[in-house]
């Protein structure tokens, strides 16, 4: 018994569940293939997409695709559905919708004004009818602009993420590779530090440090440590300097558990960090990590395809009006995304699917060592993510993470697109580059700004000084 | 006003003064917005490298004669190396033919070498850290030292459930990166059994003398862990949360 069917050429497709229709719609990846869940075929792929064009987009409003009973994700897309906001698009049909969506009569504010109506699995269904080219051109209407220290998500814009790990989370590593970042221009989405030792006093010495420097060389930006948000909490009430409450956040109750949290901890972690009030130009102080794949990873799937459960975590993400939200998109490997082809995909739908449900999407354009991918594929999909409006990218001293042992994008590259696309860094750290001599007629010299002498740094003195 | 740029040969200069203190590609000059030439040939010599570390095989040649001590050697399911990578699941399962090499004789703790996905961060690093451990873990009885190939961190459950230790200890090739195709991670897990789910672990990570953790530091962080597992009686968030017990 099948409840969805269709005949093509005297061939019955036929799948029992919304989930399994979704999974089979899926473009082709690793990872849904691993949970044995992907189309057997690329007939039987097509022909799941011709039965969800046809699906009214209000079937995910009665069917859950992880039970609501079960999980607190599907409780909260479902409790805090906007019926008004649904209202001019609930008419539609998947397929239709994706017409809508495409129309030139239907501009980013009407997107944004229907985004508290549509579902994570709506936007995941859709993106499953839409070409990259789709992706792209969707998602570059739409603009979700946050605000702390820096404005980011504004037309004409790119900020970028400056990411200073270091394996042994060494002061003066960390502040070198931020010094270098600054001189390229990096820096205005965050300076963000994954810590190797998630413990509550290495955080504090790394968030101490980046606050330091801020505060030396005058940066309108803001910092953050990757730790993990039971960390953060100790060190708001210790009273260290926290600008943002990080934490990555996955799709489903059962995933977020393996991360150790649930809905009720992030809320007490936002506010917790909102109530330090240490923003000057707003107060937008979540910045999530999310990536295709973790559900599965964390064998919490309930048989969902990754990109569905994606979208997910975004409805998570959107419950605390985060100032970033970062789809790592190569990160998890090749056994959810196994080449360059798969990774360019997820990434456009990744930051599709973020902007259509109202977020501030970045994506950290990456690629490991066993993946089937490398600095070309990297190029491509951040070209890509440049048309499409990306908020921000990643920026690593020469693509080469010395902590995480991954390839993101690099200062060059981040220089690189906002060169050949036109775009500029957030108008605060812009003027800010501007007044301190690094920047002219909009381009980043190859110069040292008095401003940014390294012995302003107590961490870069050291034995130097 | 904007303040005059200090003289470009500033930057060579910075640029050593930085290269001293970090193993990362900092200030590798551009041409246009771009990469130098040679900076981009490094890059490209250093990815193949990370990318033929990922299909080194483990060879348990000398380990056990570098410890001292007897050895199991067990695998998981999945049989070769593009499976492993294909199939996480199957590395996180014991080959069932191994089953039997794993019998319980009361004891505390398991020390679990795998090469996860570089087996150069177990030949250049597995012998000394476990020597350190060694050191410093008298209190502890501590079952054959397990070798695993073919190993995801959560195979370490399978075997410390058969074992039926109070806790394992996993030591584990990482992703190599450009700059590091040889970082070791340790993974401990309280009362080890299949399901658990990664928020129940403690980790110890980038395990690379010189220019990641000392063997002696590593040694000292995992020991210290280990004693408050054992005093606390779990592994993972809660016992990073929990404020010190008294002695």
């Amino acid at each position: 018994m099948t409840r969805f069917h269709i005949d093509l050429a005297g061939t019955r497709h036929g799948f029992a569940t919304l989930a399994q229709l979704l999974a089979a719609a899926s473009p082709e990846r690793s990872g849904d293939r691993l949970a044995g869940i992907a189309a057997d075929s690329m007939e039987q792929r097509v022909a799941a997409r011709f039965i969800l064009a046809d699906l009214p987009l209000a079937i995910f409003l009665s069917e859950a695709i992880v039970p609501y009973e079960q999980d607190e994700i599907t409780r909260l897309i479902i409790d805090r559905h906007d019926l008004v906001a649904f209202a001019p698009v609930a008419h539609w049909t998947v397929g239709g919708f994706r017409e809508w969506l495409l129309a030139n009569e239907t501009d980013g504010l009407a997107i944004a004004a229907a985004a508290p109506g549509i579902t994570p699995e709506m936007a995941a269904a859709v993106s499953k009818l839409m070409r990259n080219q789709d992706l792209i051109a969707v998602a570059r209407k739409i603009q979700v602009v946050t605000r702390f220290r820096t404005t980011i998500g504004l037309a004409g814009r790119l900020a970028v993420l400056l990411q200073p790990n270091h394996p042994t989370d060494d002061p003066a590593g960390v502040a070198a590779s931020t010094l270098d970042g600054l001189l390229m221009g990096a820096g205005d989405a965050v300076i963000g530090v994954n810590p190797a030792t998630d413990d509550a006093d290495t955080t504090a010495a790394l968030l101490h440090l980046l606050d330091d420097i801020r505060l030396a060389y005058d940066i309108p930006t803001q910092s953050c440590v990757l730790a993990h948000v039971t960390t953060t909490l100790e060190l708001v009430a210790r009273g260290a300097p926290v600008d943002l409450c990080f934490q990555s956040i996955a799709g489903t109750e059962a995933a977020n558990r393996g991360f150790g949290l649930d809905l009720a901890l992030l809320a007490e972690a936002h506010a917790a960090t909102l109530s330090l009030e240490r923003g000057t130009v707003g107060q937008q102080v979540m910045y999530f990590e999310t990536g295709q794949g973790s559900c599965l990873s964390a064998e919490a799937h309930h048989g969902v395809d990754q990109q569905t459960l994606e979208a997910r975590a975004y409805g998570v993400a959107r419950a605390f009006d985060p100032f970033l939200v970062n789809s790592v998109v190569g990160f998890i490997g090749p056994e959810y995304l196994y080449d360059g082809k798969q990774i360019a995909r997820a990434a456009l739908e990744d930051h599709f699917c973020g902007k259509l449900l109202g977020l501030p999407m970045g994506v950290d354009i990456c690629y490991t060592n066993h993946a089937e991918a490398d600095g070309d594929d990297s190029d491509t999909i951040l070209t890509l993510l440049g048309v499409a409006g990306v908020n921000f990218i990643m920026g690593v001293p020469g693509s080469d993470d010395i902590m995480l042992n991954y390839q993101s994008t690099s200062f060059h590259d981040a220089l690189y697109l906002r060169e050949v696309l036109g775009l500029r860094p957030a108008p605060e750290f812009e003027a800010w580059l501007e007044r301190i001599g690094l920047s002219a007629n909009g381009r980043i010299g190859e110069t040292l700004p008095r401003a940014l002498a390294p012995d302003r740094i107590a961490a870069l003195r050291g034995p130097h000084g | 006003m904007a303040e005059p740029p200090a003289p470009l040969t500033a930057l060579p200069a910075l640029r050593d003064r930085l290269r001293a203190v970090t193993q990362a590609r900092v200030l590798l000059g551009r041409a246009g917005q771009a990469l130098p030439t040679s900076a981009l040939l490094d890059f490209q010599l250093d990815h193949a490298r990370a990318r033929d570390a990922v299909q080194t095989a483990l060879d348990p040649t000398g380990f056990a004669d570098a410890v001292g001590l007897p050895i199991i050697e067990v695998h998981s399911r999945a049989v070769n190396r593009s499976e492993y990578l294909k199939r996480p699941d199957l590395g996180r399962l014991l080959d069932p033919a191994d089953a039997a090499l794993l019998k319980p004789m009361g004891d505390e703790l398991a020390i679990i070498v795998a090469d996860g996905l570089s087996a150069t961060a177990i030949h250049h690093h597995a012998a000394p850290l476990v020597l350190a451990l060694l050191a410093r873990l008298s209190g502890w009885r501590i079952a054959p030292i397990i070798l695993a190939t073919q190993a995801r961190v959560a195979l370490g459950d399978a075997i410390g459930e058969l074992l039926r230790v109070d806790c394992a200890l996993m030591l584990i090739g990482e992703r190599p990166g450009l700059s590091a195709p040889d970082s070791l991670g340790a993974y401990l897990t309280w009362q080890p059994r299949i399901g658990r789910v990664d928020s129940e672990r403690n980790c110890v990570s980038n395990i690379r003398p010189p220019h990641g953790l000392s063997y002696q530091a590593a040694a000292d962080a995992i020991a210290a862990l280990l004693t408050a597992a054992r005093q606390r009686r779990l592994t993972g968030v809660q016992l990073r949360a929990a404020p010190a017990l008294p002695k």
